[in-house]
């Protein structure tokens, strides 16, 4: 593989300019790009990539049909497998999944699948490409209760096949961690907003405001209903657990970004909601939700924005991309310091961070490198911390619900094909997994609504 | 349906059958008047599941309870979601002293509603003057016994609503336990007046809050030195051990806010 050709980049906008405002970062492929990188030393495929595609895409298909200038085919095989290409395509972590297997990895230049997914996904949005298949009614009910990735593909899954859908969500917007987490610089709205109107136009009905537990319970709707899908996510923040984490200007990655994005603060006053983002905004944690709050913040107008991880840059679980720009946009990374206190000015507002330095030790067997405190300490001095060290599965649905099992960490339990310890009740994405990525919660979602199917069809 | 109490605090019935199906006493729902709105919770005052409505009361002091006070007979708000929170403790054959002050007097009224059936209620309510009573027919409909008390002693007796309370611990009336619903300062004042009793004591936190649907951690308060999430631990709490102090700072977290887009709304209404 000597004569390899470069990959494609997206063009992306100044560091300089993007950190002004809350636009779209990538701006995606032009036309002529998805042909040339679809095409690239084509001749060397092995469609390997389809073992790291949580939802089996059929990548090599998408390829030849982008290369030959076939978006609509494109598009109608893609969703088959992936129906919000849009969204996937901008955020999936796709340097560990299908890119990682690519053949050309090796080389270092894997086929920009995400990228080109997303302009399948864009050009069929664009040119408002509609659904082609007829619906028959099936006369069958599922309630699906949460409108994240996972419940979203169950209910697509279903309602083509015929399935009348109620989808419960209590928020007052439909998309789950799409809407509240995601921000607009990375995930525009109007993206979801565009996909879960195909939702809509399937017939699927959307009731939002509705918190199942408190206002309906998992054992009213599964009387109600002939199979009732549970993916609520795992929305609940953990916290620090270290001493003035409840002082004033520290968030939770939730609050912070939920008052940025969800609630629009980053217009405050024309929006009711404000949020205080000081000069020096310290966060905790390295994740994809560390790197939403920390540009976030930057945008927000911090004059310093620094990522504090307590492993080593390798350990990052951010998507490699997101990382890249955090950095392009002069955000700051900090690494092996573990906070063990939060210091307060006389106000009681946040005013540094009392950090352990750490060490990596590599364990005995050399499986796992393990991160150990080094008995010395530093400080930070900042005025606005925002945590984002995960989250736990949401407490709310074994309100009013006997018989749901969930493992210690509150997790619901299921078998491979998402069936809960309760008939007709089912689960997914990271309810049951705990914490995953939004493509690997509508693997999830599409192995749920297959077991669905088959159970009430059998029945 | 809209109805003013006393000036600035109206009772507010809303269509909202999904609610009232489900709701319980000490339980909220949470609201937004339009699309750029807050999200704010409000206690649940009162509920038909037959009927299908629900009814809130509101103090026109902030952005959005003005927004709502302007709301007409008809108008439909931009969200609203709920029941939330968890339901008040049940007890049986107690006597239960309630506290409600100004226009946290209402949120009791569900609670000696549901508390009264199988218990001694006495509720104690409190306001500024004799002008500024509001719910007093309907506490007295759910109560064995009222005590009002005004600051400037317009009518009954002059104080706050923790001298009447201690007053009444004082006079040695047996008290099994006591709920204490309104401004934060009063519930701390009551609870400090519990505590050399060791009368069981609950408090109905009214923290910050943003989605109130365990997601997002705003609620957070410490309660027995540990970090509780309003919305979905609580809102009803051991009052002996909240920390009332850090609750009261972080209530005043965005006075500043408050008041700009207060005055930005006032200005704009006017024009």
């Amino acid at each position: 593989m000597k004569q390899l050709t470069e990959r494609e980049r997206m063009a992306k906008r100044l560091p300089t300019y993007r950190i002004r405002d809350f636009d779209e970062v990538e701006l995606g492929f032009t036309e002529d790009q998805a042909i040339r990188e679809a095409s690239r030393d084509i001749r060397f495929c092995k469609a390997s990539c389809m073992l790291g595609c949580p939802v089996g895409v059929n990548i090599p298909g998408m390829l030849r049909l982008v290369a030959e200038g076939k978006y609509e085919e494109a598009y109608r095989q893609l969703i088959k497998k992936s129906p919000f290409p849009a969204i996937t395509g901008r955020v999936c972590p796709q340097e560990r999944q299908c890119e990682m297997f690519c053949v050309l990895a090796k080389a270092g230049k894997p086929i920009s699948i995400g990228a080109i997914e997303r302009f399948v996904g864009d050009w069929a949005l664009a040119n408002n490409v509609k659904e082609e298949a007829t619906i028959k009614p099936n006369g069958l009910k599922v309630a699906v209760v949460g409108s994240g990735p996972a419940s979203i593909v169950v209910a697509s899954d279903l309602a083509r096949l015929g399935y009348s859908i109620d989808m419960f969500e209590e928020s007052h917007m439909a998309g789950g961690v799409l809407v509240y987490g995601i921000p607009e610089f990375r995930l525009p709205k109007e993206i979801v907003r565009k996909e879960v109107q195909r939702l809509k136009d399937l017939g699927v009905n959307i009731r939002l405001g509705v918190p199942v537990g408190t206002a309906i319970t998992v054992g009213e709707l599964a009387m109600e209903y002939d199979a009732v899908f549970l993916g609520v996510g795992a929305g609940h923040p953990k916290f620090l657990n270290v001493p003035g984490e409840n002082l004033l200007n520290v968030y939770t990655a939730n609050e912070f970004l939920t008052r940025a994005n969800l609630m629009k603060g980053y217009k405050f006053p024309e929006y009711d909601t404000p949020l205080h983002v000081g000069k020096r905004v310290a966060v905790i944690g390295a994740g994809n939700t560390a790197m939403d709050s920390v540009r976030t913040a930057k945008r927000l107008g911090a004059e310093e924005a620094i990522v504090v991880y307590r492993r080593s840059r390798e350990e990052m679980p951010a998507r490699a991309e997101e990382v890249l720009n955090a950095e392009e946009e002069g955000i700051k990374f900090e690494f092996l310091l573990e906070p063990i206190e939060l210091l307060s000015n006389d106000k009681r507002m946040v005013s540094g961070i009392k950090l352990m330095k750490m060490k990596i030790i590599e364990s005995s067997n050399g499986e796992r490198r393990a991160v150990v405190p080094t008995g010395d300490t530093t400080q930070l001095d900042v005025d606005t911390v925002i945590t984002a060290v995960g989250f736990n599965p949401n407490p709310s649905l074994k309100i009013g619900t006997n018989g749901l099992d969930t493992d210690d960490m509150g997790r619901i339990k299921v078998d491979g094909q998402g069936r809960t310890s309760l008939k007709g009740v089912y689960a997914g994405g990271d309810i049951v997994t705990g914490e995953g990525t939004v493509i690997e919660a509508m693997g999830w979602g599409r192995r749920a609504s297959t077991a669905i199917n088959e159970d009430l069809s059998v029945r | 349906m809209k109805r003013q109490l006393v000036s600035g605090v109206k009772e507010i019935i809303i269509f909202a059958p999904m609610v009232s199906r489900a709701a319980k006493a000490g339980q909220f729902v949470t609201i937004m008047t339009d699309e750029k709105g807050e999200r704010v919770p409000m206690t649940l005052v009162d509920w038909s599941a037959t009927e299908g409505w629900i009814k809130i009361v509101i103090s026109e002091v902030g952005l959005t309870t003005l927004k709502l006070g302007s709301k007409e007979v008809g108008e439909t708000l931009y969200y609203l979601a709920g029941p939330f929170g968890n339901p008040v403790s049940e007890l049986n054959s107690s006597t239960i002293v309630l506290v409600g002050g100004g226009v946290g007097v209402p949120a009791i009224y569900p609670i000696a509603r549901s508390l009264s059936r199988n218990n001694r209620v006495i509720s104690i309510i409190g306001y500024k003057n004799a002008n500024s009573i509001l719910y007093e027919r309907e506490i007295g409909e759910v109560s064995d016994e009222v005590i009002i008390a005004t600051d400037d002693g317009s009518k009954g007796q002059k104080g706050f609503t923790s001298d009447a309370l201690r007053g009444l611990l004082d006079s040695g009336r047996n008290v099994d336990a006591v709920w204490a619903i309104g401004p934060a300062m009063m519930m701390k004042a009551c609870s400090e007046v519990t505590k050399p009793y060791a009368i069981k004591t609950f408090a109905s936190l009214n923290s910050i809050t943003v989605c109130g649907s365990g997601m997002c951690g705003a609620c957070r308060v410490s309660v027995g030195g540990k970090t509780k999430y309003t919305c979905m631990d609580g809102p009803e709490f051991d009052a002996h051990e909240v920390n009332w102090d850090e609750l009261i700072l972080r209530l005043g977290a965005y006075k500043e806010e408050e008041k700009r887009a207060l005055g930005r709304y006032i200005l704009r209404s006017a024009n």
